[in-house]
Parts: C-alpha cells; structure tokens; sequence
C-alpha cells in the first residue's frame, strides 16, 4: 500500500483548483485520480462561451477555461492518473482505484477531496408512462454526442426541462440544422438563464411552453411522438390539453444530482436537500480529512463559483495534512424561511479568516424581499434583493468580526423575508 | 418608420420586458429597463445585435474525433446561419493547437473562426 498527502477524486473544474491550491499552501505529494481519458471534466463538453467572467474578466469556452487550470497544473508537475476508477473509500482515507496498466492500488491518503461532480435525472426519476423506445437521452449525453463524439441525436426533437443545458442544447442542435420543435417546462417558471432563454431560443424562435410537460411517449423501436399537456397549479395534467408532437429524440434537461456513491462508502452524512455532504466552514464533511467541492457539494450555475469553492477546499486540505489545530465549538446555520439550503452546514468561528461566505439557493421566485442572516435569532445582516429565483444560487459574506463580538453564538439563520411574487 | 421591438434584458435574473421604438427621424425609444444597462442592452440589440458562434468540427488523425471552435470575435447575428454553413462538411488534421484558425475571414466579417482547444496526432 502506498501513502499520498493529498488524493483527489476527480479532474473536473473542481478536482484541478483544489490541486493547485493545496499546491499553492505548500503540499507537493498529491495525486488526482480521473476515470475519464483527459483532464477538464465536463467542461470538454461544454463548447459555448459565458465561462470565466468573475474569474478571468473575459468570456471563455468550456474548453478555454479547462486549459487555464490544465496548464497550471503541468506547470506545477501535479501528479494525475487518467482512466483510473476509484471503487471505494474508508473513513480512514483509504483509497481503492483501478486501472488498465497497474491493476487494483490501495492508497493511504493523509486527505482527500471529493470531487467526483453530478449526474443528470434520468427518465426513470420522471414517470413519464409510455414505451421505452430509443431516442430518449439526457441533455447531456446529446451534448457528448454532438460535440465530443460528432453524432446528432436526431432530426426533430422536443426537449422536455428548462435548465441550462437544454437551452444550450436547443442551440447547438438548430445551429447543426436539427428542428428543434419545443422547450417544454413542467413550472410556470424556467430554472434556466435569461440570457440562454434569449440567446438559445428567442433567437431561433424555438418556443419554450411553461406550465407543460411529456405525459406519454409514443414508438416501439424508435420515439416517433410525445403527446404534451398543459399542467395546473398542483403540476398535474389538465385533461383535453393533450396534444401529439412527432419527433426522432426527445431530450431531458431535468436537474442534476450531485454524484455521492463514494462519499455514502466513507460513511459521510448526506444533506437530503443538496444530496451532497454536510460540511463546515472548511468544507470538511463529517469524516475528518475528507473535503467535498464543487457539483459533488451542490450544483453550482457557474463554474466560477466551483473553482472559487475548490480552491478554499485544497487550502483546508493542506491545514489538515500540516496538522494545523481547530479548537473551538461548531455553530450550525440553518436554512429558514424561503432558504432551500445553506453551504456550509456549520462554523467554527475560529477558522473564519476574513470573512465565511454562505451560499444558498431559494425557494421559490422573490421580488422585492430581504435576505436576512440571524445569530441566536438576532438580525445581523438584511439586505434587500429586487429577484431571487432557485435557478440562481445566492451568497452573503459574514465579516470575522461579527464572530469575534458574539463569542457565545449557538445558531445561524438565514432566511427571507417580505414581499414574495412568483 | 421601423416597427416597435420587444425584447428581454438579459442582463440579470429580472429579465426586464423592454419595448423599442422609433421615431420618424430615426431615434430610438426604450422603455421597460429598470437600470442603465438595459437601455444600453435594447440599444445594441436593435442597431447591431452580434454574437460569438461556437461550436465542433470533426478531426481527422487526431487524438479526439471533434475540436471545439468559435469565432474569435462576435459576429452579426443575421449571418449566424451563413457562418454555420462554412462548417458543413468541414474536418481539419491534427495536430491542433489552440488558438489556430479554422477558417479565415468568415462571410467577409473579418472574424476568423478558431480552435477553441488543442488535439495532439494520433
């Protein structure tokens, strides 16, 4: 068995900032372990532009924004293994991975960051009733096809799921010369960004129809249909909205789920909410010397945020490894009203540094309302937002000194308040 | 005189219905932004909307069957289409380097499409 400081699963956005940064504190015995043949993750796939504005103050490809950290990492002489699977983990950080050339490796990590990402909802997770033809894919396995791979997934296709990877995927197919018929959402609402609703389908008058779903597939061998229903308030089929659509694909673009088979064998408490780990303020999980980052932690919309994540994630790795000490008590921070979840899950103030930032995702659409950050049930921090939707993930920054001056804090709340408007 | 305009503001979640008109000396009426960045944005997208086009051409010889490319500045949005056709039955060989052009000069913008990543030989 060989030992390593720093083992990190993954080669996503998140894997390689973390590496970089436990590189940066000093950690020089690290090794990424990626089950796909190159480094980059999902970006490969994501060839469209948007990527890198909080990070590079410039507009990259998927592809571009990859590189800078793929560089970066050659540059340092990070260790990685590509095409190399890990099977399982121990909450003593032991490492079971295999690969082509050497076979089963048990590595003893000093730390490991889980950066593993997410998945998409399948068909299954939907219960859509109809035949099981072929032709049904996620948005982005049509993404790998189409961009990766070079295959289109069909010629007339409906997408069923407003998120952001089908917008981009209705763009994509129609600029390939696909038909894309229709962006059908189940809300009344698009969990997608208004600039992928403009420049992915107002552009190419590809209508999105809200308040509307798939309620059965048609085809035996092939999808030859689906028949779309509007939907009321309680998201249920209104009977005689039902009308047929023919098409070769259809195309789900349904929420992603961050992907935790690994962490669940290390015994590492899953939050229901995010279906990624508990974590404090060091993104610790509850297994001592084992981070989570990035998709695996809760989606992100923007891979800034990710890298921005990943990185304090390989800084508190390599405090762990140099054995830095944490004393002190654990606060925990709840998600009150209107607050779907909060990131991190609990604090020990005295690893603050400058300031904690808290990111969380709402409830629901808000106009007009306030977030408001509570201590032991005390207003703290109120500030007033114009829109708040659950597409966009949210942040408040606590200051070190707000800790310093409440040295006996049980309990933080973060919640909305007032005018709410979906 | 041009016909009014509707569009949305992409620049925030709010997503702001702005409506564009014209007067007969040619000027141009915004209303619905509740900032100044969506006046500029309704401005730009009726005078010159533009746009970065992306996408994948197939390789040949190289280590990866596709390479991402995009143009390397926005082109005008009524020639996306064109620009895509240039792509049909496009494939370049390895090895790629990012930042090569593709293709030169695109529908005479001046605008080069090029790659967006690097595919070593197989």
């Amino acid at each position: 068995m060989e030992y390593r400081d720093l083992v990190i699963i993954g080669a996503g956005p998140a894997g390689l900032a973390a590496a970089i940064s436990a590189y940066e504190q000093g950690i020089r015995d690290i090794l990424i372990l990626e089950r796909e043949n190159f480094l980059g993750g999902i970006l490969n796939q994501c060839v469209h532009n948007g990527f890198g504005l909080h990070t590079f103050h410039e507009e990259l490809t998927g592809p571009e924004y990859a590189s800078r950290y793929i560089d970066k990492l050659s540059d340092l002489k990070i260790e990685y293994m590509l095409e190399t699977m890990v099977i399982d983990i121990s909450e003593m950080r032991n490492v079971i991975a295999i690969n082509e050339k050497r076979g089963v490796m048990e590595i003893q990590a000093g730390a490991i960051i889980l950066a593993m990402g997410c998945r998409e909802r399948p068909r299954g997770a939907l219960n859509i009733p109809g035949s099981r033809p072929s032709g049904i894919y996620s948005a982005g396995t049509a993404q790998k096809f189409v961009n990766l791979d070079g295959y289109l997934p069909g010629r007339e296709i409906v997408i069923l799921g407003s998120g952001d990877i089908g917008l981009i995927m209705a763009r994509r197919l129609t600029l390939e010369g696909v038909n894309v018929k229709m962006v059908l959402e189940i809300l009344p609402y698009s969990s997608g960004l208004k600039r992928n609703i403009v420049q992915c389908l107002d552009d190419y008058d590809i209508p999105l129809k809200l308040s509307h779903t798939v309620t059965k597939i048609h085809g035996s061998e092939r999808i030859e249909g689906v028949t779309v229903s509007q939907v009321d308030e309680d998201l249920m089929p209104i009977p005689g909205t039902e009308t047929y659509v023919s098409c070769d694909a259809l195309l789900l673009s349904v929420g992603l789920i961050p992907e935790n088979e690994l962490s669940r064998k290390a015994n590492v408490t899953i939050n229901p909410k995010t279906q990624g780990p508990i974590v404090n303020e060091r993104l610790e999980t509850s297994r001592p010397g084992i981070f989570a980052c990035g998709n695996v932690l809760h989606v992100h919309d923007l891979v800034d945020y990710v890298s921005e994540e990943a990185a304090l994630a390989g800084k508190n790795a390599a405090d762990f490894i140099k054995n830095v000490s944490s004393e002190g008590l654990e606060v925990e921070i709840f998600a009150g009203d209107g607050v779907r979840y909060t990131v991190p899950n609990k604090v020990n103030p005295i690893n603050v540094e400058k300031y904690l930032p808290v990111r969380f995702r709402v409830t629901k659409v808000f106009s007009q309302a306030t977030v408001l950050v509570e201590f032991d049930n005390l207003p703290v921090h109120k500030k007033k937002k114009t829109i708040m939707t659950p597409g966009e993930m949210e942040q408040v920054f606590l200051p070190k000194s707000w800790f310093t001056e409440r040295p006996f804090l049980r309990k933080i709340t973060v919640r909305i308040e007032g005018d709410e408007n979906a | 005189m041009r016909e009014s305009q509707k569009l949305t503001c992409i620049n925030c979640p709010m997503g702001c219905e702005l409506e564009v008109s014209f007067t007969d000396s040619g000027e141009i009426i915004v209303s619905g932004y509740k900032c100044l960045k969506g006046l500029d944005y309704a401005k730009k997208e009726v005078m010159n909307p533009t746009r970065t086009i992306t996408s994948s051409v197939p390789v040949v010889d190289g280590e990866m069957a596709m390479v991402s490319i995009r143009t390397d500045r926005d082109v005008p949005k009524k020639l996306i289409r064109d620009c895509m056709m240039l792509l049909k039955d496009m494939k370049v060989n390895a090895p790629i380097s990012a930042g090569d052009i593709i293709i030169e000069n695109i529908c005479g913008t001046g605008v080069n499409f090029i790659a967006t990543r690097s595919v070593r030989k197989k």
